[in-house]
């Protein structure tokens, strides 16, 4: 068998695509952790850009990756069921602010949608790219079907709420170290309603009472947007 | 370890069903999510063998982005036209919503104390 047909077989074999998914994260996880757990050292991002420039590389179809990282992407289900745990843990305090959760997420929706909007629409974004822009700030299932509802592009969503999780984890704690909000509640809940999964992952590593309201806000930022959005919707049609 | 691994699965499928039949654009798995928490709430403690389950998934929870996110190489031609708009709309507003976000939830938290 020459090199090409080999690479041909094994491209197309759902385990290749599986381990490498794992290869790329643990590459991205170890120059995280060598940077010193520098924010703008995001281990997804390495991971993405690692695993798509090796499919640009070796022409293979996203489709074919697919076909063997969905194993990791089913996950995201489970792991989603399972942010009920830390909630749990910190049910005291959820309770204890339940008004303040309320009405910061209510502004942080707000603002996520409106902002994304105005800004995509005034620098020239066409409708499509918009309805994908709007719900970007919330997880991956629950954008998607909004941007659906709302005639974006569903696939282009998943990507962009990927970025925009991305972006939230590394200039997330920054941001808030900078206007001073030291709050571990307050701190998990802007990098949950801001970056969903990707930020929670973050707010992981600060502290459990941060993991734990940024668990609570992807949940309650979804509900948020997915009330807000078809009056947004239904505005921006006139 | 197993028994938990299935109630994970379960209270997704259910939610998934409840988001079904209700048709509410909130997804299955945070239906799912409330359940467990509903369900944490009346036993009044937590397994130890579900918090070893539920650790293990969410220390990992970035990997599972991953594959999504490299759904990226799909869409490079949309992107090149399109990438001035995206990207000033993804950076302005995941700033505000940080900011917004973190700081009405500090105010509000600090007027209660």
């Amino acid at each position: 068998m020459d090199l090409q047909s080999l690479w041909v077989y094994l491209a197309a074999r759902p385990l290749s695509a599986l381990l490498l998914t794992l290869l790329a994260y643990q590459a991205g996880l170890w120059l995280y952790q060598r940077s010193g757990r520098r924010t703008w050292c995001n281990p997804v991002l390495i991971a993405v850009l690692l695993l798509g420039g090796l499919l640009k590389l070796s022409d293979t179809d996203y489709r074919t990756y697919f076909e063997g990282a969905q194993f990791v992407h089913f996950l995201l289900g489970p792991a989603t069921v399972a942010l009920a745990v830390p909630i749990y843990r910190q049910w005291r305090a959820v309770r204890q602010s339940i008004g303040a959760i309320a009405m910061a997420l209510t502004c942080g929706s707000a603002t996520a949608i409106a902002s994304a909007l105005l800004v995509g629409w005034a620098a020239g974004a066409t409708p499509a790219v918009l309805a994908s822009l709007a719900p970007k700030s919330v997880t991956t299932p629950i954008a998607m079907s909004l941007a659906e509802y709302g005639g974006g592009l569903v696939s282009l969503t998943a990507v962009l709420v990927i970025v925009t999780g991305i972006l939230g984890a590394m200039v997330g704690p920054p941001l808030l170290d900078m206007i001073r909000v030291r709050d571990p509640h307050a701190r998990g809940l802007a990098l949950g309603a801001a970056a969903h999964g990707i930020g929670t992952a973050r707010a992981v590593q600060e502290s459990a009472a941060a993991a734990a309201f940024a668990g609570l806000a992807i949940g309650l930022n979804g509900l948020a947007t997915a009330l807000l959005l078809p009056w947004v919707y239904a505005l921006f049609s006139y | 370890m197993l028994y938990w691994i299935t109630m994970l699965l379960l209270c997704q499928w259910l939610g998934e069903l409840a988001a079904t039949a209700s048709g509410l654009p909130v997804p299955g798995p945070v239906i799912g999510m409330i359940l467990l928490l509903a369900f944490l709430l009346w036993r009044g403690e937590e397994p130890p063998d579900l918090a070893r389950v539920a650790d293990g998934l969410l220390d990992h929870l970035a990997l599972l982005f991953v594959p999504a996110g490299v759904g990226v190489v799909a869409h490079l031609a949309l992107l090149r036209a399109q990438w001035p708009p995206i990207a000033a709309a993804l950076l302005v507003s995941t700033v505000a919503t940080v900011l917004v976000t973190g700081w009405v939830m500090q105010r509000l938290a600090r007027e209660r104390d």
